[in-house]
Protein backbone atom coordinates (compact mmCIF):
# COMPACT_ATOMS: atom_id res chain seq x y z
CA UNK A 1 0.00 0.00 0.00
CA UNK A 2 0.96 3.64 -0.56
CA UNK A 3 3.82 2.71 -2.86
CA UNK A 4 4.87 5.70 -4.98
CA UNK A 5 7.39 4.07 -7.29
CA UNK A 6 7.19 5.33 -10.86
CA UNK A 7 5.63 8.57 -9.63
CA UNK A 8 7.16 12.04 -9.59
CA UNK A 9 6.51 14.87 -7.16
CA UNK A 10 7.15 18.61 -6.92
CA UNK A 11 7.47 19.78 -3.31
CA UNK A 12 7.76 23.47 -2.43
CA UNK A 13 9.44 24.66 0.74
CA UNK A 14 11.24 21.33 0.73
CA UNK A 15 14.27 22.33 2.77
CA UNK A 16 12.20 23.52 5.74
CA UNK A 17 11.22 21.43 8.77
CA UNK A 18 7.91 19.97 7.62
CA UNK A 19 8.88 20.18 3.93
CA UNK A 20 12.00 18.10 4.37
CA UNK A 21 10.04 15.44 6.26
CA UNK A 22 7.48 15.35 3.43
CA UNK A 23 10.17 15.10 0.75
CA UNK A 24 11.98 12.32 2.62
CA UNK A 25 8.76 10.38 3.08
CA UNK A 26 7.74 10.67 -0.59
CA UNK A 27 11.24 9.66 -1.71
CA UNK A 28 11.30 6.71 0.69
CA UNK A 29 8.07 5.40 -0.90
CA UNK A 30 9.79 5.49 -4.29
CA UNK A 31 8.80 8.84 -5.80
CA UNK A 32 11.32 10.85 -7.80
CA UNK A 33 11.32 14.46 -6.62
CA UNK A 34 11.80 18.01 -7.73
CA UNK A 35 12.45 19.85 -4.49
CA UNK A 36 11.95 23.60 -4.46
CA UNK A 37 12.91 26.32 -2.02
CA UNK A 38 14.12 29.89 -1.92
CA UNK A 39 17.55 29.28 -0.38
CA UNK A 40 19.65 27.79 -3.18
CA UNK A 41 22.50 26.43 -1.03
CA UNK A 42 20.26 24.95 1.64
CA UNK A 43 18.08 23.37 -1.03
CA UNK A 44 21.00 21.85 -2.91
CA UNK A 45 22.42 20.44 0.33
CA UNK A 46 19.05 18.92 1.13
CA UNK A 47 18.69 17.40 -2.35
CA UNK A 48 22.16 15.87 -2.00
CA UNK A 49 21.14 14.35 1.36
CA UNK A 50 18.22 12.44 -0.23
CA UNK A 51 18.85 8.91 -1.42
CA UNK A 52 18.08 8.56 -5.13
CA UNK A 53 18.06 10.73 -8.21
CA UNK A 54 16.26 13.99 -7.44
CA UNK A 55 16.47 17.55 -8.74
CA UNK A 56 16.59 20.91 -6.94
CA UNK A 57 14.64 23.81 -8.46
CA UNK A 58 15.21 27.07 -6.56
CA UNK A 59 12.23 29.43 -6.75
CA UNK A 60 11.11 32.63 -5.07
CA UNK A 61 7.38 32.05 -4.64
CA UNK A 62 6.72 35.77 -4.16
CA UNK A 63 7.75 36.31 -7.81
CA UNK A 64 4.86 35.28 -10.11
CA UNK A 65 7.13 34.82 -13.12
CA UNK A 66 9.32 32.39 -11.20
CA UNK A 67 6.25 30.57 -9.87
CA UNK A 68 4.80 30.16 -13.37
CA UNK A 69 8.10 28.72 -14.58
CA UNK A 70 8.38 26.12 -11.81
CA UNK A 71 5.97 23.42 -13.04
CA UNK A 72 7.34 23.52 -16.62
CA UNK A 73 10.85 23.21 -15.12
CA UNK A 74 9.76 20.21 -13.07
CA UNK A 75 8.11 18.57 -16.09
CA UNK A 76 11.28 19.14 -18.11
CA UNK A 77 13.44 17.59 -15.38
CA UNK A 78 11.19 14.68 -14.38
CA UNK A 79 9.20 14.04 -17.55
CA UNK A 80 5.90 14.56 -15.67
CA UNK A 81 4.49 15.74 -12.35
CA UNK A 82 2.10 13.26 -10.73
CA UNK A 83 2.13 14.84 -7.28
CA UNK A 84 2.23 18.51 -6.34
CA UNK A 85 2.79 19.39 -2.69
CA UNK A 86 2.21 23.04 -1.86
CA UNK A 87 4.09 23.18 1.39
CA UNK A 88 5.93 26.51 1.32
CA UNK A 89 4.56 29.14 3.64
CA UNK A 90 5.62 32.34 5.33
CA UNK A 91 4.40 34.26 8.35
CA UNK A 92 4.39 38.03 8.91
CA UNK A 93 2.60 38.17 12.24
CA UNK A 94 1.15 41.41 13.51
CA UNK A 95 -2.00 42.63 15.17
CA UNK A 96 -4.43 43.60 12.41
CA UNK A 97 -4.45 47.25 13.43
CA UNK A 98 -0.71 47.39 12.97
CA UNK A 99 -0.46 45.12 9.98
CA UNK A 100 1.17 46.74 6.98
CA UNK A 101 -0.09 46.23 3.44
CA UNK A 102 3.16 44.45 2.57
CA UNK A 103 2.72 42.01 5.46
CA UNK A 104 -0.72 41.10 4.22
CA UNK A 105 0.30 40.94 0.56
CA UNK A 106 3.44 38.88 1.08
CA UNK A 107 1.67 36.15 3.04
CA UNK A 108 -1.26 35.91 0.62
CA UNK A 109 1.06 35.93 -2.38
CA UNK A 110 3.36 33.14 -1.17
CA UNK A 111 0.89 30.94 0.75
CA UNK A 112 -2.20 31.24 -1.44
CA UNK A 113 -1.53 32.81 -4.83
CA UNK A 114 1.61 30.78 -5.54
CA UNK A 115 -0.29 27.58 -4.69
CA UNK A 116 -3.02 28.57 -7.14
CA UNK A 117 -0.50 29.34 -9.88
CA UNK A 118 1.26 26.01 -9.36
CA UNK A 119 -1.98 24.00 -9.38
CA UNK A 120 -3.17 25.84 -12.50
CA UNK A 121 0.07 24.98 -14.27
CA UNK A 122 0.16 21.37 -13.05
CA UNK A 123 -3.49 20.69 -13.92
CA UNK A 124 -2.77 20.70 -17.66
CA UNK A 125 -0.28 17.81 -17.74
CA UNK A 126 -2.26 16.02 -15.00
CA UNK A 127 -5.45 16.27 -17.08
CA UNK A 128 -3.64 14.85 -20.06
CA UNK A 129 -2.25 12.01 -17.96
CA UNK A 130 -5.67 11.37 -16.39
CA UNK A 131 -3.91 11.27 -13.04
CA UNK A 132 -2.85 13.79 -10.44
CA UNK A 133 -2.48 14.33 -6.72
CA UNK A 134 -2.41 17.82 -5.25
CA UNK A 135 -1.79 18.24 -1.53
CA UNK A 136 -1.59 21.67 0.06
CA UNK A 137 -0.30 22.17 3.58
CA UNK A 138 -2.69 24.44 5.42
CA UNK A 139 -2.84 24.94 9.20
CA UNK A 140 -5.07 24.45 12.20
CA UNK A 141 -5.01 28.25 12.33
CA UNK A 142 -6.95 28.37 9.05
CA UNK A 143 -9.79 26.67 10.93
CA UNK A 144 -9.55 28.19 14.39
CA UNK A 145 -7.95 31.59 13.76
CA UNK A 146 -5.13 32.99 15.87
CA UNK A 147 -4.57 36.54 17.10
CA UNK A 148 -1.76 38.27 15.26
CA UNK A 149 -2.20 36.04 12.22
CA UNK A 150 -5.09 37.53 10.23
CA UNK A 151 -3.01 37.27 7.06
CA UNK A 152 -1.72 33.76 7.73
CA UNK A 153 -5.11 32.40 8.86
CA UNK A 154 -6.77 33.92 5.77
CA UNK A 155 -4.18 32.37 3.46
CA UNK A 156 -4.55 28.94 5.07
CA UNK A 157 -8.36 29.01 5.10
CA UNK A 158 -8.11 30.20 1.50
CA UNK A 159 -6.17 27.08 0.55
CA UNK A 160 -8.97 24.90 1.92
CA UNK A 161 -11.73 26.67 -0.04
CA UNK A 162 -9.64 26.81 -3.19
CA UNK A 163 -8.84 23.11 -2.92
CA UNK A 164 -12.53 22.24 -2.62
CA UNK A 165 -13.34 24.22 -5.78
CA UNK A 166 -10.48 22.66 -7.72
CA UNK A 167 -11.34 19.19 -6.42
CA UNK A 168 -14.76 19.57 -8.04
CA UNK A 169 -13.32 20.89 -11.30
CA UNK A 170 -10.78 18.10 -11.68
CA UNK A 171 -12.35 15.03 -10.09
CA UNK A 172 -13.57 13.59 -13.40
CA UNK A 173 -9.96 13.46 -14.59
CA UNK A 174 -8.76 11.35 -11.67
CA UNK A 175 -7.02 14.36 -10.12
CA UNK A 176 -7.54 14.75 -6.39
CA UNK A 177 -7.00 18.01 -4.51
CA UNK A 178 -6.69 17.83 -0.74
CA UNK A 179 -5.16 19.59 2.25
CA UNK A 180 -3.24 18.56 5.34
CA UNK A 181 -3.63 20.85 8.35
CA UNK A 182 -0.85 20.50 10.93
CA UNK A 183 -1.27 21.76 14.49
CA UNK A 184 1.85 22.55 16.50
CA UNK A 185 4.79 20.72 14.98
CA UNK A 186 8.26 20.54 16.54
CA UNK A 187 10.67 22.81 14.69
CA UNK A 188 13.65 25.06 15.32
CA UNK A 189 11.10 27.74 16.16
CA UNK A 190 9.22 25.73 18.80
CA UNK A 191 12.51 24.36 20.23
CA UNK A 192 13.58 27.94 20.93
CA UNK A 193 10.48 28.69 23.04
CA UNK A 194 10.97 29.05 26.80
CA UNK A 195 9.85 25.98 28.84
CA UNK A 196 6.89 27.79 30.41
CA UNK A 197 5.54 28.67 26.98
CA UNK A 198 6.10 25.12 25.72
CA UNK A 199 4.10 23.80 28.68
CA UNK A 200 1.24 26.22 28.00
CA UNK A 201 1.26 25.11 24.40
CA UNK A 202 1.15 21.38 25.10
CA UNK A 203 -1.58 21.87 27.74
CA UNK A 204 -3.92 22.69 24.84
CA UNK A 205 -3.06 19.45 23.02
CA UNK A 206 -4.88 16.30 24.19
CA UNK A 207 -2.02 14.15 22.88
CA UNK A 208 0.17 16.06 25.34
CA UNK A 209 3.05 16.64 22.98
CA UNK A 210 4.02 18.55 19.86
CA UNK A 211 3.75 16.77 16.54
CA UNK A 212 6.67 15.80 14.33
CA UNK A 213 7.25 16.56 10.67
CA UNK A 214 6.90 12.83 10.00
CA UNK A 215 3.33 12.93 11.35
CA UNK A 216 2.44 15.47 8.67
CA UNK A 217 4.43 13.62 6.01
CA UNK A 218 2.49 10.39 6.60
CA UNK A 219 -0.78 12.16 5.75
CA UNK A 220 0.80 13.62 2.61
CA UNK A 221 2.02 10.18 1.51
CA UNK A 222 -1.48 8.78 1.94
CA UNK A 223 -3.17 11.56 -0.06
CA UNK A 224 -0.48 11.24 -2.77
CA UNK A 225 -0.97 7.51 -3.17
CA UNK A 226 -2.94 5.72 -5.86
CA UNK A 227 -5.03 4.17 -3.07
CA UNK A 228 -6.40 7.59 -2.03
CA UNK A 229 -8.01 8.17 -5.44
CA UNK A 230 -11.55 8.39 -4.02
CA UNK A 231 -10.61 11.03 -1.44
CA UNK A 232 -10.83 14.59 -2.74
CA UNK A 233 -11.68 18.06 -1.45
CA UNK A 234 -10.79 16.95 2.07
CA UNK A 235 -8.55 18.21 4.84
CA UNK A 236 -6.70 15.79 7.12
CA UNK A 237 -6.00 17.42 10.48
CA UNK A 238 -2.75 16.33 12.11
CA UNK A 239 -2.83 18.11 15.44
CA UNK A 240 -2.88 15.69 18.38
CA UNK A 241 -6.54 16.50 18.93
CA UNK A 242 -6.08 20.21 19.66
CA UNK A 243 -8.89 21.06 17.26
CA UNK A 244 -11.52 18.56 16.18
CA UNK A 245 -13.38 19.60 13.06
CA UNK B 1 -12.55 17.72 -47.03
CA UNK B 2 -9.48 19.69 -46.01
CA UNK B 3 -6.51 18.15 -44.30
CA UNK B 4 -7.17 20.37 -41.25
CA UNK B 5 -10.72 19.06 -41.01
CA UNK B 6 -9.51 15.46 -41.07
CA UNK B 7 -7.01 16.04 -38.29
CA UNK B 8 -9.47 18.03 -36.17
CA UNK B 9 -12.10 15.31 -36.47
CA UNK B 10 -9.58 12.62 -35.57
CA UNK B 11 -8.65 14.52 -32.39
CA UNK B 12 -12.32 14.99 -31.48
CA UNK B 13 -13.07 11.29 -32.00
CA UNK B 14 -10.09 10.28 -29.86
CA UNK B 15 -10.73 12.77 -27.04
CA UNK B 16 -14.47 12.48 -26.72
CA UNK B 17 -14.72 8.80 -27.59
CA UNK B 18 -17.56 9.46 -30.06
CA UNK B 19 -18.24 7.72 -33.38
CA UNK B 20 -16.61 9.35 -36.40
CA UNK B 21 -19.95 9.73 -38.24
CA UNK B 22 -21.25 11.97 -35.48
CA UNK B 23 -18.38 14.43 -35.88
CA UNK B 24 -19.82 16.55 -38.69
CA UNK B 25 -18.69 20.12 -39.20
CA UNK B 26 -22.00 21.38 -37.84
CA UNK B 27 -21.73 19.32 -34.67
CA UNK B 28 -21.61 21.29 -31.43
CA UNK B 29 -19.05 19.94 -28.99
CA UNK B 30 -21.33 20.37 -26.01
CA UNK B 31 -24.83 19.89 -27.46
CA UNK B 32 -24.14 17.14 -30.01
CA UNK B 33 -20.96 15.42 -28.87
CA UNK B 34 -21.51 15.37 -25.10
CA UNK B 35 -18.43 17.41 -24.18
CA UNK B 36 -18.22 19.23 -20.87
CA UNK B 37 -16.30 22.44 -20.20
CA UNK B 38 -13.18 20.52 -19.17
CA UNK B 39 -13.34 18.53 -22.43
CA UNK B 40 -13.30 21.83 -24.35
CA UNK B 41 -10.17 22.93 -22.49
CA UNK B 42 -8.54 19.62 -23.34
CA UNK B 43 -9.58 19.78 -27.00
CA UNK B 44 -8.16 23.27 -27.31
CA UNK B 45 -4.88 22.05 -25.76
CA UNK B 46 -4.81 19.15 -28.21
CA UNK B 47 -5.48 21.43 -31.20
CA UNK B 48 -2.69 23.76 -30.04
CA UNK B 49 -0.29 20.86 -29.87
CA UNK B 50 -1.32 19.23 -33.15
CA UNK B 51 -1.25 22.40 -35.24
CA UNK B 52 1.34 24.50 -33.41
CA UNK B 53 -1.15 27.36 -33.01
CA UNK B 54 -1.96 29.33 -29.92
CA UNK B 55 -5.67 29.61 -29.15
CA UNK B 56 -6.17 32.34 -26.55
CA UNK B 57 -9.04 32.06 -24.07
CA UNK B 58 -11.25 34.64 -25.76
CA UNK B 59 -10.94 32.78 -29.07
CA UNK B 60 -11.45 29.40 -27.41
CA UNK B 61 -14.72 30.63 -25.91
CA UNK B 62 -16.09 31.25 -29.42
CA UNK B 63 -15.28 27.75 -30.65
CA UNK B 64 -18.48 25.77 -30.18
CA UNK B 65 -18.72 23.61 -33.30
CA UNK B 66 -16.26 21.45 -35.19
CA UNK B 67 -16.38 23.97 -38.04
CA UNK B 68 -15.46 26.82 -35.65
CA UNK B 69 -12.31 24.91 -34.69
CA UNK B 70 -11.34 24.11 -38.29
CA UNK B 71 -11.89 27.71 -39.38
CA UNK B 72 -9.86 29.15 -36.51
CA UNK B 73 -6.98 26.78 -37.11
CA UNK B 74 -6.92 27.35 -40.89
CA UNK B 75 -6.82 31.09 -40.30
CA UNK B 76 -4.06 30.99 -37.70
CA UNK B 77 -1.73 28.10 -38.44
CA UNK B 78 1.67 29.15 -39.71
Amino acid sequence: MFELSGMTALVTGASGGIGSAIAQALASRGARLAVSGSNRDKLEAFRASLAGDHVALPCDLSEPSQVDALVPQAVAALGKVDILVNNAGVTRDNLAMRMKDEEWDQVIRVNLEAAFRLIRAAAKPMMKARFGRVVSITSVVGQTGNPGQANYAASKAGLVGMSKALAQELASRNITVNCVAPGFIRSAMTDALPDAQKEALTARIPAGTLGEGTDVAAAVVYLSSREAGYVTGQTIHVNGGMAMV
Amino acid sequence: MSETADRVKKIVVEHLGVEAEKVTEDASFIDDLGADSLDIVELVMAFEEEFGVEIPDDAAEKISTVRDAITYIDEHKG
